[in-house]
């Protein structure tokens, strides 16, 4: 019967085709609504797009890439909104395995330039996203011997790793962690251990059904004393036929929000033996008599989060803000509603002066963040190779700049897709438009890899630290270093124009930060100074602290922007429609958080009006390149997914043959007959 | 009982019980609600394995098999009161959508209000016993918030005096109603009448489209479910497309527009009563935006203080997280939230029952401002619920984002309501449109009365710029109703902003439309600040009705906290009119903070007080008991990846390719 359905859908489908009811989404005929929007675009979209990936030559393998990866149909991703959590996660392995397969077929390398696009084309499709954390952190913590041994069973999947972290009862504060790892001289052994429910591991990806080893952080004692934390990789499952190691309780930590397709898992160990080579003993190691030995920082363990939050942001976060504008932007053209004015035919959405509100601010702020992306991405390289010299000099500040970029970035985005789903009114709630897929990604962001606001607070202590520095007068780290600077008192702007000045923006962005993180540091000093502990004083500024955090991350992104912009000055249609991006965003944080600008008279009621009529004024000049400038991030319709956001705009006709595919529509539900019809059994004789 | 929980509840000044008795209206109430809610719990029949492991097909056949089911109980425990029914379903769901709702609570009122006497006898008693079940199908594909231009057309045929059905674009497939893909034998379909060759707008239609006894779609209907959904599983939203379907005469909705057998067209009388339906829907929409927000802080809450994290001070033990500033801060304004929308939604139900109480004595003038205004607060409130929940969520970390939280199941099942009855931002565009209608009233003399009549102030006066601005005040921040009159001197000062913006627009020789899309930023705001006030003023009234000295100390904290974090949040506001210094802003935050702690000791005797069974809480975290992690565990034993022990993917895939690489 279902098949029956099928077929009859099939051919009324042909027969809608052929009576022109329909016409083909496969073909290039583009949306007239959407065609439209792309003859006025005021500057060169290819160009953007090389700009965007920095360089037309990576523009090129990109979308080599892209046409070797979705010209595959073993990468389709045409059933993902209908599978199950199961369906999901055994698409997600296979997909992962074929993709390994793929690239030696290719010639594509581990370390060539394809592999971050193989993982642009299918982000959020693979397994074994925690299988690369795992092999970083032996990297990073690991001794030369140790990286010898392992990485090349990673690399070949020979065996496939979890990094074993978070438990039940703690994620944020490692010091809690409460697994044990006891060592033992006679037998040269670590004995790991869970000693109780709320120290068992607790979402590891790939830990639930994948993993065969495991990097697993437990609290160190030697001769019963505690040395703190430590990494140790041990294995779970057997290698033979994939059952859990002896002493291992290993499983799968049931249904989320998203991520369906990574098995994020629970690990229980009792009594594991593991040799004294096992533990990761780059930064500290544990001698055959028991002696134990250091070296570097305290802070090394967060070495691997420092990298992990670098890596998400360009993989699974700001992709994902950028592909929601995509969508709603491309909907919010072809979808007409109501009239602007009588007689005239129903308007483009877009030209709403509320829609344009809700989504050109985060055009704007995707743009920000890619660039900004850039910048971490230097300074994370050059970090990264000083504290592998064991350098640890930039340490702090590398620490203090990517927790707070990554809490800013990522509460940004998730708001952002969010206000893009509802932007695209019901259609955006139908899992088939891509965005619930793309918000509900994101939204695990905010959380995952340090919670925002336990990373807010550590830049802020950071900067309370800085602020310290420069009342005493010694240097400070270069992203902090406009603390110094000395402040002009009120905003220099005598017209709405002079809003669209970088450096009256800018300066007025620098103020707030300043402002804010002086009050909260006076503040903390006042309450310490009335007898209050310093602890005590800390939480109770906490509020104040995270919002001065936020103003200091929030400038850092403003003022890359203006960098970016300036760097642009040999490609003129470029560089003005990016600085239009550039006043966008700046003028729109102003707009969303007056009373930060108005407090303590930096700017006046009479400069706040300049700023919302300047920034309104923005919102129509962006709107006239709102396509081209979603264009321009070049995500193909099969990365996209989505019935509402593709390239020719076939929005409708996409949204109807899509739901066809859906399995209530193609399997028999029990429903009707168990439980409907007994019910309408009577109506029959009364009808 | 988890030993925090237990202290929490020892420590709480006052007794929840009574504020629980505030909330639903009456100890009776209470008594009564528990009773109902017994009947389900205590019933075998409508208990069933943990939904966030069934797929979506077993999530609808499941309702369905609940729905089928309360249908029968309700009648043979003649539970026939509103409320009583509300009640039952919604512990029997759990809050959730069901596949008959539309048929329950559209198909057979607007049976009940427009359909004929004949059509009643017809219609009516084969819908009640559920031989005939309907949807109501009105949205199209390409049009929602646009009734006008809706595409489906209904040709009348007085040769046969039939009307002919026809979907002719691919928009004017009609796309979203609930219960229409797969449960629906019926549909009131919503179409622009032509007759005598002429369009005479949308008129509702009775149509059949599956067969009865094969459920069959009929010739000429294609019909089927519209697809997953960000949720509403349990719901099976469908699409409608209809090819030349003849139905009789008589299956058009004339109870006031007719068309006659030769195909005169008779006009309806003009008909406010449709404002009525739509501010009670609107009452729910108010009431649900309370309900879910109190679900998710109740759950919130009740984690964060069995979660223990860090240390605030070294050496001690870690700390539960509901003692950090940055927690407390998250949650309480959001609890204060819950309470403030609760008493919107009662206040907005009983206006609509005053007003329409007696048809015949009730004073229906008072409808279109009323219709006008809840606009604004559905909006307001599914805005500030919707971002409400997945802060609360977000605030339970990592644990929060498991679906055995609960609480991705509350959002994606409240989200879509910022959607639906009226998209939010066009919701606030209509009460602006009657915010600047009333200050131009004011403007030329003539007074308003009821929620606007704040903007009488401006009358007789000049209106200049900073006008609002250069009223002296002073504002007593521990005082609830000089915070009231702090928020309505907002309102005003941006309602005037917006309609003088509007005025400048409109002087650059625009036309009256676009200078209205070119304010309408401004006019969101003036919309917003306008509800912002009517929620802080209707929380202050509440206060006056509460008489236990201890419920009343806690619920004025709240109140505070509601208020002044509402200015902390848009201090600009408040700065920029003039209405607060900048001294009087940075005691603003200060007090925030102040409240936090007072109300600190009282926050899991809040939440109790929303008096939510464990089943409907839904939540491994926000159980009543507080034994969280072992009972994580054993939710997690039942994942359906763990049905098995090697999972069946590792002979598939990853083996082979060990071999392979």
């Amino acid at each position: 019967m279902a098949a029956q359905g099928k077929g009859f859908q099939q051919s009324q489908m042909a027969q809608w085709n052929r009576s022109g009811y329909f016409r083909s989404p496969g073909s290039r005929d583009v949306n007239p609504d959407l065609e439209a929007e792309r003859q006025t675009a005021s500057f060169s979209v290819e160009r953007l797009t090389a700009i965007l990936d920095g360089g037309a030559d990576n523009t090129r393998t990109r979308r080599a890439v892209e046409a070797v990866i979705y010209s595959d149909p073993g990468f389709s991703r045409e059933n993902q909104y209908f599978q199950s959590q199961n369906e999901r996660y055994e698409t997600a392995v296979r997909k992962a395995v074929y993709l390994k397969e793929k690239m030696h077929q290719m010639g594509w390398t581990e370390d060539g330039p394809e592999v971050k696009y193989c993982y642009r084309a299918l982000g959020g499709d693979l397994a074994f996203n925690i299988h690369r954390v795992f092999k970083s952190s032996i990297l990073a913590l690991g001794t030369d011997e140790q990286i010898a041994k392992w990485i090349p069973l990673a690399d070949k999947y020979h065996i496939i790793g979890t990094y074993a972290q978070t438990e039940l009862g703690h994620g944020t504060f490692l010091r809690g962690l409460e697994t044990t790892a006891i060592f033992d001289i006679s037998t040269q052994e670590f004995t790991l251990n869970t000693p109780k429910i709320s120290a068992m591991k607790w979402w590891p990806g790939d830990l639930g059904r994948s993993a065969t080893h495991a990097v697993v952080f437990a609290q160190l004692y030697i001769k019963g004393k505690c040395y703190g934390l430590h990494a140790f990789i041990l294995q779970i499952r057997s290698l033979r036929d994939h059952s859990p190691a002896p002493g291992v309780i290993v499983g799968d930590i049931g249904p989320k929000m998203n991520f369906e397709h990574i098995d994020n898992g629970y690990l229980m160990l009792q009594n594991i033996n593991i040799p004294r080579e096992n533990m990761l003993s780059r930064f500290s190691q544990v001698l055959p008599d028991g002696t134990y030995m250091k070296q570097g920082s305290d802070k090394i363990n967060y070495l691997t989060m420092i990298i992990t939050r670098v890596q998400i942001l360009w993989t699974e976060v700001i992709p994902m803000l950028l592909k929601a504008c995509t969508i709603a932007i491309r909907y919010s053209v072809v979808r007409r509603q109501s009239k602007l004015n009588p007689g005239d035919p129903e308007a483009k959405i877009l030209d709403y002066q509320t829609q344009q509100q809700k989504l050109l601010p985060l055009l704007a702020t995707a743009y920000a963040f890619h660039f900004m992306n850039g910048y971490v991405n230097e300074f994370y390289n050059k970090g990264y190779t000083e504290i592998k010299q064991e350098n640890f000099d930039s340490l702090p500040e590398l620490h203090a700049l990517t927790s707070g970029l990554k809490a800013i970035i990522t509460e940004y985005c998730t708001a952002g897709a969010e206000v893009c789903l509802r932007a695209c009114g019901g259609h955006g709630y139908s899992a088939l438009s891509g965005l619930p897929f793309l918000y509900t990604k994101l939204a695990a962001s905010c959380t995952y890899e340090g919670e925002n606001t336990v990373l807010f607070l550590q830049t802020a202590r950071f900067l309370v630290k800085c602020l310290a520095a420069v009342h005493s007068g010694q240097p400070i780290p270069p992203s902090a270093a406009y603390l110094y600077s000395v402040d002009s008192g009120k905003c220099q702007a005598w017209t709405k124009m002079d809003f669209l000045r970088p450096d009256i923006y800018g300066e007025a962005y620098r103020h707030r930060a300043t402002r804010l993180l002086g009050n909260a540091a006076t503040k903390l000093q006042a309450l310490v100074q009335s007898g209050a502990e310093q602890h005590e004083a800390w939480n109770q500024c906490t509020v104040q602290l995270v919002k001065a955090a936020k103003a200091h991350c929030h400038y850092i992104v403003v003022k890359n922007f203006i960098d970016t912009v300036e760097k642009l000055r040999n490609e003129a249609e470029i560089q003005k429609i990016v600085k239009h991006l550039c006043d966008l965003f700046a003028l729109h944080g102003i707009f969303s958080n007056t009373g930060d600008f108005l407090h303590a008279g930096y700017i006046s009621g009479d400069q706040m009006d300049m700023v919302t009529a300047s920034y309104l004024d923005l919102l129509a000049v962006i709107r006239n390149n709102a396509v081209p400038l979603v264009d321009a991030f070049d995500f193909t319709d099969e990365s996209l997914n989505s019935a509402l956001g593709s390239y020719d705009g076939h929005v409708y006709q996409r949204l109807y043959e899509w739901a066809q595919k859906s399995p209530t529509n193609q399997q028999v539900s029990q429903a009707y007959a168990r439980y409907l019809k007994p019910l309408f059994q009577s109506a029959l004789s009364k009808l | 009982m988890n030993k925090d929980l237990r202290r929490e509840r020892d420590s709480a000044s006052f007794n929840p019980e009574l504020l629980t008795h505030v909330l639903d209206g009456g100890a009776e109430r209470t008594r009564r609600r528990r009773e109902i809610e017994a009947l389900v719990l205590n019933d075998p029949d409508f208990q069933h394995e943990d939904l966030n492991f069934l797929s979506r097909s077993q999530r609808y056949e499941e309702a369905i098999r609940k729905s089928a089911l309360m249908v029968v109980k309700l009648r043979e425990y003649g539970i026939a009161d509103p409320d009583e029914i509300y009640w039952f379903k919604s512990c029997i769901h759990c809050g959730r959508p069901e596949p008959l709702d539309l048929h329950l609570g559209m198909f057979l009122p607007t049976l009940l209000t427009q359909a004929t006497l004949e059509q009643q006898d017809r219609f009516f008693m084969p819908a009640w016993n559920l031989e005939i079940i309907g949807t109501y199908a009105q949205t199209e594909m390409g049009h929602g918030t646009h009734l006008r231009g809706l595409e489906t057309t209904a040709t009348y045929d007085p040769a046969t005096q039939e009307f002919i059905l026809n979907s002719p674009t691919v928009t004017s497939i009609k796309w979203w109603p609930g219960g229409l893909g797969k449960t629906s034998n019926h549909a009131i379909v919503l179409a622009q009448l032509y007759t005598q060759g002429q369009c005479k707008g949308l008129h509702a239609f009775i149509v059949p489209i599956r067969q009865l006894g094969t459920h069959e779609p009929l010739p000429g209907i294609t019909v089927g479910d519209i697809g997953p959904k960000f949720g509403y599983d349990e719901m099976d939203n469908g699409y409608l497309k209809m090819d030349n379907f003849r139905i009789p005469r008589e299956n058009m909705l004339m109870k006031y527009a007719k068309v006659e057998p030769d195909g005169t067209y008779v006009k309806p009388v003009s008909d406010k009563l449709t404002y009525g339906t739509m501010v009670f829907i609107r009452s729910l929409i108010v009431g649900d935006s309370a309900r879910s927000l109190s679900r998710a802080c109740t759950i919130a809450i009740r984690y964060s203080s069995v979660r223990h994290q860090s240390e605030l001070k070294p050496g001690d033990p870690e700390p539960q997280i509901l003692d950090y500033q940055t927690q407390q801060y998250k949650l309480f304004p959001l609890l204060a939230t819950a309470y403030a929308f609760h008493f919107v939604g009662a206040y907005m139900k009983k206006t609509y029952h005053r007003i329409t109480g007696d048809i015949n004595q009730g004073d229906l003038r008072q409808l279109p401002e009323l219709h006008a205004l809840t606009a604004g607060l559905k909006a307001f409130t599914s805005w500030t619920a919707n971002a409400g929940i997945e802060e609360c969520r977000m605030a339970c970390g990592g644990h929060g984002y498991s679906r055995c939280s609960g609480l991705p199941d509350i959002y994606v099942t409240f989200t879509p309501s910022c959607t639906y009855e009226g998209e939010n931002t066009v919701m606030m565009l209509q009460t602006a449109r009657f915010l600047i209608k009333s200050y131009t009233q004011v403007s030329s003399g003539q007074l308003v009365s009821g929620m606007v009549s704040y903007l009488n102030d401006l009358s007789g006066q000049h209106i200049q710029p900073q006008q609002v601005a250069a009223r002296p005040t002073t504002v007593h921040i521990n005082d609830p109703d000089s915070l009231v009159e702090a928020y309505k001197l907002r309102a005003s000062r941006l309602v005037e902003a917006a309609a003088k913006n509007l005025k400048a627009e409109l002087n650059r020789r625009k036309s009256q439309e676009d200078a209205w899309n070119r304010t309408s930023v401004d006019l969101v705001r003036a919309s917003e600040a306008h509800c912002h006030y009517v929620v802080v003023k209707l929380f202050t009234t509440q206060l006056s009705e509460i008489n236990d000295a201890a419920v009343h100390a806690v619920m004025n904290s709240l109140c505070l906290l509601y208020a002044l974090y509402g200015i902390s949040k848009h201090t600009g506001d408040f700065l920029q009119a003039g209405i607060l210094t900048d001294a009087q802003v940075t005691q603003v935050y200060q007090r925030v903070k102040e409240l936090l702690t007072a109300i600190r000791p009282n926050a899991v005797a809040l939440v109790d007080a929303f008096d939510f069974h464990d089943n409907h809480l839904g939540s491994v975290l926000g159980r009543y008991d507080g034994n969280i992690y072992e009972n994580m565990f054993e939710w997690a034993k039942k994942s359906p990846l763990n049905k098995t022990e090697v999972h069946e993917s590792f002979h598939k895939h990853l083996k082979p390719m060990q071999a392979k690489l």
